[in-house]
């Protein structure tokens, strides 16, 4: 059984649809990367699955368990967590803080604590009673990935972690992730940097203008089959529509 | 020692200011709401309190416990049932359902309690008859000294929980960002309703003190939420020790006013209200303290 399974989802901003009829599994322990050129539709899609936006219509199911109509904050305590794009951390709590109040009210029973998010991510060991609202980029971005590991998240979907960060942070980040996934975690992570989707990832989904465009195992798409389904070049016709 | 007397009363009625403008304060940190039905909700925790007291002949601090416990249920009640859906549709709207509400609750009072003034003075006991002289012109109430303590513990207790304990760290959170609260397990609307009962349980204790040491009646509520609004606006918005020196501000300028001419209580209130916002539209801790 897989652990998560978008069905045909709709999901809309008012009358503009941003996801159409997109439909995936995600295996428990696999990393699957979104791809995609800038307002595809991946946020909103990432929202949906963590229930922050509402889908129009199509289905949710996290570990065999319908959650489409289930509000966000219950769908972290089943152990669903999103890094949302642009980090979003509480900007006047300090970094603890921010650690402590996603592990109050997160997934009970699993091992991540402060202390363990601060050892995984040591940068933060310093900065741990600073207002959040003052750390750098990827400082804050791995503030955001460590308090949704203290959710204790089953499935953990990032949005774009390197948005907005300078090389050698991004590598910091990725390093922390490979820990991750090294560990057995699962997640479903947006990139926008095609090389390391493919190399992180085991398998790319990439959409285009609120559709899937194409699936398929990482090692055997070709970084030219991904750039022309990125670009929509017209090659690839969208997976289970007629054309 | 006429003027050192007058700043102590006003530090004293100040205390009492402060007490009533904390739930003013949470309420608008936590949800961005301004609850134009606050003072009408002390009021209502005021009549409630006082209509157990007339049926029972308890001591009002007894009393205190049930009426508390009964305006958290509605200020909870009124944030499920009311404010949640108004904040839904914009800024604008629930500003005008929180004024309807007073409308509504003065209304009730006065047909059910007639306009009478009331007062739970008499019930209260001997800390209100209890009094230091220190001179002729200046002596020490011992409820007031009450009300000046028992507005620190709140306030104290209150920042303290909004600190120390996981519903308050949640709260903080909530107000920050709600949306993303929700994306780290919090129940939002939980957090808002819990956070409007604290709030309106608070307007209710204010209430009452309000009835013990000098009287109420059901048109008293408008007047008590722009003495609220001053202190929490002369503190800053959002902050709870703003509040306090907000409402601490407010006293002494209202005593020291009458000092000149009782009719100019007030007035200089308001003047002190006017003078800073004209300076600082923030409030005079606003750059030091974020929301709540
Ligand atoms: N809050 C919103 N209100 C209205 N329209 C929105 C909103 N958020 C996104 N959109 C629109 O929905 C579409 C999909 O946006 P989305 O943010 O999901 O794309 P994205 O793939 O994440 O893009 P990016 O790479 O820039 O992050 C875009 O056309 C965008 O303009
Ligand atoms: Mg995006």
């Amino acid at each position: 059984m897989s652990l998560l399974s978008v069905e045909n989802l709709d999901v809309r901003h008012g009358l503009l649809k941003a996801v159409r009829d997109v439909s995936f599994e995600v295996g428990e322990g696999e990393i699957l990367a979104l791809v995609g050129a800038n307002g595809a539709g991946k946020t909103t899609l990432m929202r949906a699955i963590a229930g922050a936006h509402r889908p129009a219509s199509g289905r949710v199911v996290f570990e065999g368990a319908d959650v489409t109509a289930m509000p966000a904050h219950r769908r972290v305590r089943a152990g669903l967590a999103l890094v949302p794009e642009g980090r979003r951390l509480f900007p006047d709590m300090t970094v603890e803080e921010n650690l402590i109040v996603a592990g109050a009210n997160g997934r009970r029973g699993g091992a991540w604590k402060v202390d363990t998010v601060l050892e995984a991510f040591p940068i933060l060991k310093p900065l741990r009673f600073k207002r959040a609202a003052t750390l750098s980029g990827g400082e804050q971005q791995a503030c955001a990935i460590g308090r949704a590991l203290m959710t204790n998240p089953r499935l953990l979907l990032l949005d774009e972690v390197s948005l907005g960060l300078s090389p050698i942070a991004v590598e910091g980040v990725y390093r922390s992730l490979h820990t991750l996934i090294d560990g057995g975690a699962t997640i479903v992570l947006v990139e926008q940097d095609l090389a390391r989707a493919r190399k992180v990832a085991q398998r790319i989904i990439c959409m285009l203008e609120g559709r899937m465009v194409l699936e398929g195992p990482a090692d055997r798409l070709t970084s030219r089959e991904i750039t022309e389904a990125y670009f929509g070049l017209g090659r690839v016709q969208p997976k289970g529509a007629p054309a | 020692m006429t003027y050192v007397n007058a700043v102590f009363q006003g530090i004293i009625l100040g205390g009492f200011y402060a007490l009533l403008a904390c739930g003013l304060s949470l309420i608008f940190g936590v949800m961005r709401i301004i609850n134009l039905a606050h003072g009408s909700l002390a009021v209502l925790g005021a009549f409630i309190t006082w209509w157990i007291v007339d049926k029972t002949s308890l001591s009002p601090f007894l009393v205190l416990i049930p009426s508390l416990i009964v305006m958290f249920g509605v200020g909870w009640a009124l944030q499920r049932g009311l404010l949640e859906r108004s904040l839904r549709a914009g800024i604008l709207i629930p500003l005008l359902t929180t004024f309807g509400l007073a409308i509504v609750i003065d209304n009730v009072l006065l047909g059910v309690f007639s306009p009478d003034v009331r007062s739970l003075g008499g019930q209260a006991g001997a800390v209100t008859t209890t009094s230091w002289k220190v001179s002729q012109q200046f002596s020490i109430s011992a409820l007031g000294i009450l009300i000046l303590a028992v507005a620190v513990a709140v306030l104290g207790g209150l920042s303290l929980f909004l600190r120390r304990t996981t519903l308050g760290r949640a709260m903080r959170a909530t107000a920050q960002d709600s949306d993303t609260a929700e994306l780290v397990g919090i129940d939002s609307r939980g957090v808002y309703a819990r956070a409007a009962g604290i709030a309106v349980a608070t307007a209710a204790l204010a209430g009452v003190f309000l009835a013990i040491r000098a009287v109420v009646e059901p048109s008293a509520g408008p007047t008590q939420l722009i003495f609220a609004f001053e202190a929490v606006v002369i503190g800053g918005f959002g902050s709870l020790w703003g509040t306090l020196v907000g409402g601490l501000i407010l006293g002494v300028a209202q005593t020291l006013g009458a000092q000149i001419n009782p009719q100019y209580a007030n007035l200089a209130g308001h003047l002190v209200f006017l003078a800073v916002i004209a300076v600082r539209s923030g409030g005079i801790l606003a750059a030091r303290e974020g929301t709540a």
